[in-house]
């Protein structure tokens, strides 16, 4: 506990802030698993349950200007960077009002004006472009940095070494977030990786390596601000290692054969994000409960504004091929 | 009006885009000290600078998706892709990202990037430095896609290619390199999507890209003892496609001619003959023809490599059967 006392950096009302936005992102996720049942939302959805800590404790480091590409799990990461629920549920609906309009869905979450350019549904696919985007702050002379969401899955395309390798060649400002649960969909870490340690892929291009407990919101938000820091000053890109757990399945209704029970279970009691800074907080019940009624007012309204959305007419579905 | 070869036009091209804009710069394989594979940005490291004649890694994936985020951004990169057999390398990058981006967005970005590449047989590279891959991208919604067969042509099209707010794939052809042509004192930018009638004819139009525009004026030149005049169109252009100039020269001549280096089945003058079906039948004396390489992987041997890819006797053979069909 000393050792966290003397850790700490920021002030109870913004972790706070972070409890807040960590349970936002949950009741969101559960009500669109809710509204998937119930067949209400058409597509393939992935939910973030247990990687809150990553998309919020990033996010919250995030400057104006800066900007970031997410993966095919991608709800919490928007809505961690201020993306209205009501546009992102909008979005899941297939909606005008959606923060693609209706021409991503939710693997393909896009909010510019925010630095949102866009969820990626091919893994590592987004990541070359995170390069390019620093290169261009970098030749613009711009004190912005470009960051790029990916899972451990990730590190086994050729996109991530062709972009960490360019990326470090060319120092530009570039903060790489693995956020590794150690499941690529189904497939253990053991099954799809030679080695444990992922960030020694990192380590091999020459790349400044962090490393955070994506359950500990505090400590993520720390250690980006460090390596954004590090981005910005010029200093080259930073491979940002995040241990984090999906305390869910690949996607909704995944039955998890692959994985066993009472495991995923205790992760779920000792490695909740929510839960262990709530704890740390010394958060009461009551507290807790009216953040939760809050958030949850704004999950159940984005369901009912979304539903309200307007349809796209078919032929929408020829605008915006071209610029 | 100055001379230049098409890869002084090239060069050009790029060289003023970037001396007019500092959103413009270029980055590819060995393209800085060395100038390109093919010498076509040689000097330029020289006026511009390492930070914007950017030697890369050979990582296609890695360059072309660099470029997609610098666009993103607002600039106006222009990726070199070595060989145009490379860009299957970056096909998930140009396919799913850069073609993408825009429409997934809702409208929310646009990818001004310009991907240049070349190709061509004639020099016996073999299997995987020579294939002429065009028609895979006109396949793709989100593409513009450019192939230009003169320097005038490629001068003023990849202007327009720097200054369009859309992923554009800009093919050169090898052998055309060396190839002058008087161009504009001002480089203006050629419209993209409209073709180029190279010689007016009333008989036949030969509808070719690339190394085979060149062909099929040899052939006109040879039909024309023969009594059969022929007009030579270059859409130069594939995505978009000129179908008003297209139709209008078929409305003319009602007999086509399509051809091109690369393999005829599934290439694009198959789309030209289905344009030309849908909107230009009733005026068709005969089917359209077709030249182009046959369903071969390009060999080594040059004798074999010669007999795969269509010549200018293959464009006259064509000719001469769609003017014997009645």
């Amino acid at each position: 506990m000393a050792k966290v006392e003397r850790k700490r950096t920021l002030s109870e009302q913004r972790l706070r802030t972070f409890l807040r936005e960590m349970l936002l992102i949950r009741r969101f996720e559960e009500k669109v698993e809710e509204r998937f049942r119930a067949g209400e939302l058409p597509g393939f959805l992935h939910v973030a349950i247990g990687q809150e800590g990553v998309a919020v404790g990033v996010c919250q480091a995030l400057d104006d200007g800066d900007v970031f590409a997410s993966t095919h799990r991608a709800h919490g990461h928007t809505l961690a960077r201020g993306t209205h629920p009501n546009a992102v549920m909008a979005e899941l609906y297939g909606k005008l009002e959606g923060c693609s309009h209706g021409y991503g869905g939710s693997m393909h979450l896009y909010d510019v004006e925010r630095g949102n350019l866009g969820a990626n549904a091919v893994v590592g696919g987004g990541l070359p472009a995170i390069t390019g985007a620093a290169l261009a702050f970098k030749l613009r002379g711009e004190p912005r940095v470009a960051v790029a969401f990916f899972g451990d899955g990730a590190t086994n395309i050729g996109t991530f070494h062709e972009a960490l390798n360019l990326a470090q060649l060319w120092q530009v400002p570039a903060v790489f977030v693995l956020e590794d649960n150690r499941w690529a969909e189904s497939t253990p870490e053991s099954q799809h990786s030679p080695i444990r340690d992922l960030s020694k892929r990192a380590e091999a291009f020459g790349m400044k390596v962090m490393r955070a407990d994506g359950q500990d919101v505090e400590e993520v938000h720390r250690v980006a601000q460090r390596a954004l820091k590090h981005a910005r000053d010029g200093k080259g890109p930073v491979f940002l290692h995040v241990q984090t757990e999906r305390l869910v399945g690949h996607y909704i209704g995944d039955p998890q054969v692959y994985r066993d029970k009472d495991e995923l279970h205790e992760l779920q009691e000792t490695r909740d994000p929510i839960t262990l800074l709530r704890e740390k907080l010394g958060v009461s019940d009551e507290e807790l409960e009216e953040a939760d009624r809050e958030v949850q007012e704004l999950v159940d309204a984005s369901v009912e504004f979304a539903k309200a959305g307007t349809d796209p007419r078919p032929e929408d579905a020829l605008n915006n091929i071209y610029a | 009006m100055p001379e230049l070869s098409y890869r002084e036009a090239v060069r050009d091209a790029l060289s003023q885009a970037m001396r007019r804009d500092d959103d413009v710069f270029v980055m590819g394989e060995d393209i800085a000290e060395m100038g390109g594979s093919m010498g076509v940005t040689a000097g330029m490291l020289d006026e511009f600078g390492p930070e914007r004649i950017r030697n890369t890694p050979i990582s296609e994936m890695a360059i072309v998706g660099a470029g997609i985020g610098a666009a993103m951004q607002g600039m106006r990169p222009v990726v070199e892709v070595m060989y145009e057999d490379f860009l299957t390398v970056s096909m998930e990058q140009i396919v799913n990202q850069a073609a993408k981006h825009r429409y997934m967005s809702g409208g929310q970005l646009k990818v001004p990037l310009t991907i240049r590449t070349q190709g061509g047989a004639g020099w016996s590279p073999g299997a995987q430095h020579a294939q002429q891959v065009e028609a895979w991208f006109v396949h793709v919604p989100g593409l513009k896609v450019v192939f230009a067969s003169t320097p005038a042509d490629v001068r003023g099209l990849l202007w327009s290619a720097i200054y369009d707010d859309n992923p554009v794939i800009f093919f050169e052809h090898r052998t055309l390199y060396g190839l002058k042509e008087e161009v504009p004192d001002e480089l203006e930018g050629i419209p993209i999507g409209v073709g180029r009638t190279h010689r007016e004819g009333s008989d036949v139009t030969v509808v070719a890209t690339g190394r085979l525009v060149h062909e099929a004026l040899q052939a006109a030149e040879q039909a024309e003892p023969e009594g059969v005049s022929v007009e030579v169109w270059d859409p130069r252009t594939l995505q978009p496609l000129d179908v008003d100039g297209l139709v209008a020269s078929v409305k003319k001549t009602n007999r086509v001619v399509v051809a091109h280096e690369a393999v005829t089945r599934g290439g694009f003058g198959a789309e030209i003959a289905a344009v030309v079906g849908e909107q230009a039948f009733d005026w068709l004396d005969a089917p359209v023809e077709r030249v182009g390489a046959r369903f071969a992987p390009l060999p080594f041997a040059p004798v074999m490599e010669e007999y795969v890819v269509p010549h200018a006797a293959d464009v006259l053979e064509a000719i001469r059967r769609t003017v014997a069909r009645g």
